[in-house]
């Protein structure tokens, strides 16, 4: 295996509520190993805790409300950066670690050219003069496929359609040559063929550029086409996680199954059923179900469910911690009375 | 008044217009442009003021006196407006307009000198404020509240009352010293809705530090407001050199200001009128002009305000 570029134990992010509401436990010990050239999904459904998972490894967090608590992990090339210096920390931000914003509309400050946008980071990090820098987001541009760069490094946000303006957040992250990028739903906001298109783009400048990925979605179809491996997020914790493939062949946490099957699939045999979903919603961060948080929703739930929570078991593939799921259906196998839903 | 003089005059009107002109034929076609057209005194306002500062910057030219050239003490004292002194002579026999003149350019850079430094501090002080939040935030809206407390014009007085002879430098400074708070609120409130913006999170992940997100993504953010409340204020601030004049605290004699040239005629307001309606005329002339552009700035700036 390449390179190990990013370590996280156990992070913990929690929101301390102004109105009473207690602590929002957004982020609830999350661990996971991030190497060189790899692309690391994260999935789940709004409230998950994705967002704040990615901004909590840049420390983006805003303060108050949010902390991350003393004991959380974000290890970098060996260094942890939950214990910087702000100064420390700014040096890696936009410079080894990166990330794209979920809105391309908003993301983008409306007030400067795209080409001073993307040549900041390069100003910041590595003081390029306004020559250089200029030269450089013209290449940032090219690199993106953005067509005339010359003139475009001129255009404002507004004068940009929004698959553009998702090139040139793109670019702004990729600046640096970042060592790790994080895309936060980097294409919620667009079209379906545009979609395709950024995917692609990341792709391929991830295979160029040789850098770590970490994708944050909510669409399983993303997913199956562009991710080495998942970390599905459920309450604030990661439920499963596998290699794409296995993942897709066999999930075992009921709240991947019961993602997977929300997916609508086109092969569906006739007469198709109505489009499978998962019961309720995610419930708020104040106040997680006791035991395994996913078992008000789960269709197998038992008592020991409600009592106990369970921890990362490993699925007993052979290859011990590479499909963990956190679930005691794992303990007890046969539980899983019900059917699977279609 | 002389060729020389009526030539000028005429040059500084052709100026006006043609500048008024002009920024009507490049701004018009856009949006913002036709708001801010929509209003019919906004190019009156624009007229006159390019006209003033025209004016206030070829005073040499359009003066045909110097603005403290007694002429005839005896026989030319208060003569009303004639060919030859067009808004008439003051009490000292020197020329009304000449003085007039003169005493644009002293008005209006007080009017503009004090409010550039009323609107940098209060947009220092504004963006910091909204920006870093906390005590921060707390102490300089407190600072801020205890300034707009105290009535302006007891704070400049008591300030005055400390110097003998107040260097012009020093009565700008005080004067915009005393006058960026209300700027520093709007700045804050409006950095408080810009911080929480996306690209500032972007500004902040690419590795930018407190005061570049400060000063090179947020406040060119709030340079609309800013630029509308500096317009709007200037003629706050000429209002008040002419009343700190008046009361013979602010510009001295025998420089002219319009305030002080009030303070001058308003002895002789029954038996020589021309000397204080004149520069009154130009304080309200101006301040009026500045609170119509700044108004039509306000909704060239703001697509919302227009349409309503």
């Amino acid at each position: 295996m390449s390179e190990l570029l990013l370590r996280v134990r156990d992070l913990k992010t929690y929101f301390v509520t102004e109105q009473g509401g207690g602590t929002a436990r957004a982020v609830d010990g999350v661990s996971f190993d991030l190497h060189a050239g790899e692309t690391l999904g994260l999935v789940g459904e709004s409230g998950c805790g994705k967002t704040v998972t990615s901004l909590s490894l840049l420390r983006l967090v805003p303060e108050p409300p949010g902390h991350i608590l003393p004991g959380s992990f974000v290890e970098l090339e060996g260094r942890n950066l939950l214990v910087l210096a702000p100064k420390e920390l700014r040096a890696i931000r936009g410079n080894e670690m990166a990330m794209i914003f979920q809105e391309p509309m908003t993301s983008l400050n409306p007030v400067f050219t795209v080409g001073d946008q993307i040549a900041e980071a390069a100003i910041v990090h590595q003081r390029l003069g306004r020559r250089a820098a200029r030269a450089r987001a013209i290449e940032m541009l090219a690199l993106v496929g953005i067509p005339d760069p010359e003139t475009r490094v001129d255009s404002y946000p507004h004068q940009l359609s929004g698959g553009m303006r998702q090139r040139v957040m793109i670019a702004m992250a990729l600046v640096c040559h970042p060592k790790v990028l994080i895309a936060d739903e980097p294409t919620t906001a667009l079209d379906v063929t545009i979609q395709a298109q950024i995917l692609e783009l990341l792709a391929r400048l991830q295979t160029e550029l040789g850098m770590a990925v970490i994708l944050i979605t909510h669409d399983l179809g993303i997913v199956a086409g562009t991710v080495d491996r998942v970390l599905v997020m459920y309450a604030g914790e990661v439920v499963e996680t596998a290699a794409t493939p296995e993942l897709f062949a066999r999930p075992l946490h009921p709240y991947t199954e019961g993602l997977l099957a929300s997916v609508p699939r086109l092969d569906t045999p006739w007469p198709r059923r109505r489009l499978h979903s998962i019961p309720g919603q995610v419930p708020a961060a104040t106040a997680w179900p006791s035991g395994c948080r996913f078992h008000p929703r789960c269709p197998y739930a038992w008592d020991r469910c409600v009592a106990e929570d369970p921890p990362l078991l490993d699925a007993g593939t052979g290859d011990p911690g590479s499909h963990g799921v956190r679930c005691w259906l794992l303990a007890e196998p046969a539980r899983r009375t019900r059917q699977r839903p279609p | 008044m002389n060729a020389r003089a009526a030539f000028a005059l005429l040059g500084a009107v052709l100026l006006a217009l043609f500048v008024v002109g002009e920024v009507r034929r490049r701004a018009g076609p856009s949006a913002a442009g036709r708001r801010f057209f929509r209003h019919p005194p906004a190019a009156w306002g624009m007229f006159i003021l390019t006209f003033f500062v025209a004016v206030a910057l070829a005073a040499p030219w359009v003066a045909p006196y110097g603005p403290s050239i007694t002429l005839e003490i005896v026989a030319l004292k208060n003569q009303p407006p004639s060919l030859l002194h067009p808004l008439g002579t003051d009490l000292y026999s020197r020329d009304v307009w000449s003085r007039l003149v003169y005493g644009s350019r002293v008005s209006l850079s007080i009017g503009a000198l004090a409010m550039l430094v009323a609107v940098t501090v209060g947009a220092v002080v504004g963006a910091v404020a909204g920006y870093v939040r906390r005590w921060v935030d707390t102490a300089l809206m407190r600072l801020v509240d205890v300034g707009l407390a105290v009535p302006r014009i007891f704070l400049l007085l008591m300030a005055i009352a400390l110097w003998e002879h107040l260097p012009l430098a020093l009565l700008v400074l005080l004067i915009g010293l005393t006058g960026w708070f209300g700027t520093s609120r709007l700045v804050r409130a409006e950095v408080l809705t810009l911080r929480e913006r996306d690209f500032v999170a972007a500004a902040r992940a690419a590795g930018a530090g407190g005061p570049r997100i400060i000063f090179r993504h947020v406040l060119p953010n709030v340079a609309a407001p800013i630029i509308v409340s500096a317009a709007l204020g200037i003629g706050n601030v000429m209002l008040l050199e002419a009343g700190l004049s008046f009361l013979g605290l602010g510009v001295p004699p025998p420089m002219p200001s319009w305030g002080n040239m009030i303070a001058d005629g308003a002895a002789q307001l029954a038996t020589a009128p021309w000397t204080t309606v004149f520069p009154g005329v130009a304080i309200a002339l101006v301040v009026m002009a500045l609170n119509a552009v700044g108004d039509a700035l306000r909704d060239a700036f703001d697509p919302r305000r227009a349409t309503a």
